[in-house]
């Protein structure tokens, strides 16, 4: 009786919590329909692809697969000595299979990604398997090159195995794991990849940094102005928005070579010699120039929609106070800036760490970013894993950016509009 | 109070925009220490233009302003030392209470206990002592306001400026602060300019009341000579409920006037008449009309009562009265039984001394 009386009843009898329950359904499944459509294409487009790509990058089947017997005899060697004829007959077998797909080529090449020298011995081997006679594979294949019978390229078709490798991230570090199985740094002439990193880092940093200079006093224009000057501002910063930015970099080229207007302009002004006119362009400082402008607008707008919102009383209150102009502004203004502030160089930071084609257009060799490095192996090279494997690296680097960020500012204090 | 009776001075003052409208006209002002003067206006009347080219935020185009017989024209704001309370209170967001009394004195290098004291007394004056750690988001509008008050003037400015301060306020809350206000300024004895359209609120706490009409001050007196004997029918209008005539003087001496309305004689004290032949509005308040009036009353009128309106304490009877329907009085709530019926004709009398014939309007 008690636990009765205790349950709310609506006046039909109903308990309260099930008809309200009854009555938001129809809400939440409007509500949840209305969604869908956003949440398959996010997993479509964002899940899916993203998992992908985690995929791709520690996949390293396709050389297991290629050779599914010589992995199965090489699992009782103990990579010390020479394999014992089993192994080179199943790789016998597994690289007759192969010619005669046709697809011995692609054996090859990843081998020879794991030592140099493979691919010529494999051409080689191809050639003469055709004389082979059966039995006593071991001898044959040793006889076909003297690095058939170095241990060393026999544990390399063993380091393969594995069907999952995270050789390629260590790659993208500049590290390898060498063939006693400890991580070293590459040769010093083939360290490529780091200096990429941190000169991505680098641009990504200053680009915000030049970016925020400029458009801080922009954005409080934008804010204070009557509205018929701020409205012709904004379609200033907005206009390079609806301008292709294939367009836009270009231009920055026309105006930026040496032969441009703005080398014209310096030479004619006296400020430099016609005949050493500076380089601006395929190098750093056309990167910075044509990325900042380009990405001027996304620190502008944020910063636009928190100044909006404060008060010019707040400064005024400042100043009456007895607070000198740069005191109301930086004791007052400036701080309630922070979330603009924070929303727009993460923003225009996370954009200009995987900025491709400006780099790619005006950044030279010394300009280029890592972005453009993950496009060469994609277009180049073929090796798609190895692009995957620093597309997550750059994603992960991204939201570490944002972790710390989240712990020094507060996502909750970003404010993108 | 008043040893100072220039101590904030407008002289001549102009101020235009854009250079085609003036929106201060040749304002002479002179405001006496320690006095609370408010200025009244309808919106676009330009007092709180005045207002900010006191706190120095505007420039006037013409003319000076003293505060304690030094130019301030060409002062900085940040360099006048007036505190100024703003409409939307105006408090750091990002402030604690604390920090935000501080502010002041911190800008003027004041030692840290000094100001602690300073601040201790200021929010104790608004009662708001134990709020110093509350951010202004976490408090209520009647709160922010007493923070803004105390921060104005915990610093010991010599004037100090409130524009509409009230404004946001409900009814009650904003009757509670006047007297608040009020006190304030009477313990401290301030020297307050005070903003406002609200005339209740400018009756009530004013010692002086300048209004404001189209850039000029149309009558600076007290609050009761402001309603009591205003000078022209705009302030007659603004101030208070007021009923009104409008006519030709047809006989005039020192201290009476006879005005032509509607075919009818009225007599009526000339305020803003001078001759013989002058248009002029009369003014007359509502609780100064009587129904059935005494003998001693020397205008003695019919008029038809056209709507009742029950009020509680009072009951307002619109009547039409020598071609005016609009003409409003005022009964009080008494045992005394009149014959207030609808369409009912009944007598109606006055003083000729509270009826004023001022300007055409």
């Amino acid at each position: 009786m008690s636990s009765e009386t205790q349950k709310i009843l609506t006046t039909d009898g109903i308990p309260l919590e099930e008809s309200l329950k009854k009555a938001e359904k129809k809400n939440k499944i409007k509500a949840f329909l209305l969604v869908c459509p956003l949440l398959f294409f996010i997993i479509i487009t964002y899940v899916f692809p993203i998992g992908d790509m985690l995929f791709r990058s520690v996949d390293d089947r396709m050389v297991t697969n290629m050779l599914p017997k010589t992995y199965k005899a090489m699992e009782s060697w103990d990579g010390k000595e020479l394999p014992e004829e089993d192994v080179f007959a199943a790789f016998y077998q597994d690289y007759k299979l192969l010619i005669e797909e046709k697809t011995f080529g692609k054996l090859a090449t990843q081998l020879n990604y794991e030592k140099n020298g493979f691919k010529s011995i494999l051409k080689k081997l191809q050639r003469k398997m055709k004389k082979f006679e059966e039995g006593n594979y071991k001898e044959q294949i040793m006889d076909v090159h003297k690095r058939w019978a170095n241990v060393e390229y026999w544990r390399a078709i063993k380091r393969r195995a594995p069907e999952i490798s995270y050789s390629k991230y260590l790659k993208g570090m500049d590290l390898i794991e060498d063939e006693s199985g400890s991580i070293t740094q590459v040769p010093e002439d083939r360290r490529i990849h780091r200096v990429l990193w941190l000169r991505t880092l680098e641009v990504a940093f200053f680009v915000t940094v030049f970016c925020f200079l400029m458009a801080y006093p922009i954005a409080h224009l934008l804010a204070t102005l009557p509205m018929k000057y701020s409205n012709l501002l904004m379609i200033c910063v907005l206009l390079p928005f609806w301008t292709s930015l294939l367009v836009r970099t270009a231009s920055w080229m026309i105006l930026l070579q040496q032969q441009g207007v703005v080398n014209d302009f310096f030479v004619w002004i006296g400020l430099v010699a016609d005949d050493n006119r500076p380089e601006m362009m395929y190098n750093k400082t056309g990167t910075y120039v044509a990325m900042t402008q380009i990405l001027l607008p996304f620190m502008v707008l944020p910063l636009y929609s928190v100044m909006k919102t404060i008060s010019p009383s707040l400064m005024r209150a400042g100043k009456s106070l007895g607070g000198t102009p740069f005191v109301a502004f930086w004791k007052v203004y400036f701080p309630l800036t922070i979330p603009g502030i924070g929303a727009g160089c993460l923003l225009v930071f996370i954009l200009a760490i995987g900025y491709y084609i400006t780099p790619a257009l005006v950044g030279g060799a010394s300009g280029t970013l890592i972005s453009n490095q993950i496009a060469f192996h994609m277009k180049s090279t073929l090796d798609w894993s190895f692009a995957s494997a620093m597309g997550l690296m750059l994603l992960v680097g991204v939201l570490a950016i944002y972790w710390v960020y989240n712990k020094l500012v507060g996502v909750d204090n970003i404010k993108l509009g | 109070m008043s040893e100072n009776k220039e101590f904030v001075k407008f002289e001549k003052v102009d101020k235009s925009y854009d250079g085609k409208v003036l929106v201060v006209k040749d304002l002479n002002l002179d405001i006496s220490e320690g006095e609370f003067i408010t200025m009244l206006g309808p919106s676009g009347s330009g007092k709180t233009t005045c207002l900010m080219m006191l706190a120095g935020f505007e420039t006037p185009t013409n003319g000076e302003i003293y505060l304690d017989k030094n130019p301030i024209s060409n002062i900085p704001p940040h360099k006048r030392g007036i505190g100024m309370v703003f409409q939307n209170y105006a408090l750091f967001p990002h402030m604690t209470v604390y920090e935000n009394l501080a502010f002041p004195l911190k800008v003027r290098k004041m030692p840290k206990d000094e100001a602690n004291k300073k601040i201790d007394k200021a929010l104790s004056m608004v009662s708001l002592s134990g709020f110093e750690n509350r951010m202004p988001g976490q408090l209520s509008g009647g709160q922010q306001q007493r923070v803004a008050v105390a921060r104005a003037l915990v610093f010991d400015p010599a004037v100090v400026l409130m524009d509409e301060p009230l404004g946001a306020l409900d009814k009650n809350l904003r009757e509670s602060m006047q007297y608040e206000i009020k006190h304030i300024h009477e313990s401290i004895g301030v020297t307050v300019v005070y903003v406002t359209h609200d005339q209740g609120e400018a009756l009530t706490m004013s010692n002086r009341i300048a209004v404001f009409n189209d850039g000029k001050v149309q009558q600076l007196s007290s609050p009761d000579q402001l309603y009591e004997k205003p000078v022209n029918s705009f302030v007659a209008d603004f101030i208070g409920e007021n009923n009104t005539f409008m006519g030709e003087v047809s006989e005039i001496s020192k201290d009476k006037c006879y005005v032509r309305v509607n075919g009818v004689n009225i007599i009526a004290n000339p305020i803003s008449v001078k001759s013989k032949g002058e248009k002029t509005t009369v003014s007359i308040r509502p609780e100064r009309a009587l129904i059935n009036p005494k003998d001693s009353m020397d205008n003695n009128h019919k008029g038809k009562i056209e709507e009742i309106i029950y009020h509680g304490d009072h009951t307002r009877v619109r009547l039409s009265l020598l071609g005016n329907s609009e003409f409003i009085l005022k009964v009080p709530n008494s045992s005394e039984n009149l014959d207030i019926k609808l369409g009912n004709t009944i007598n109606i009398g006055w003083n000729s001394q509270d009826a004023r014939a001022l300007d055409p309007k």
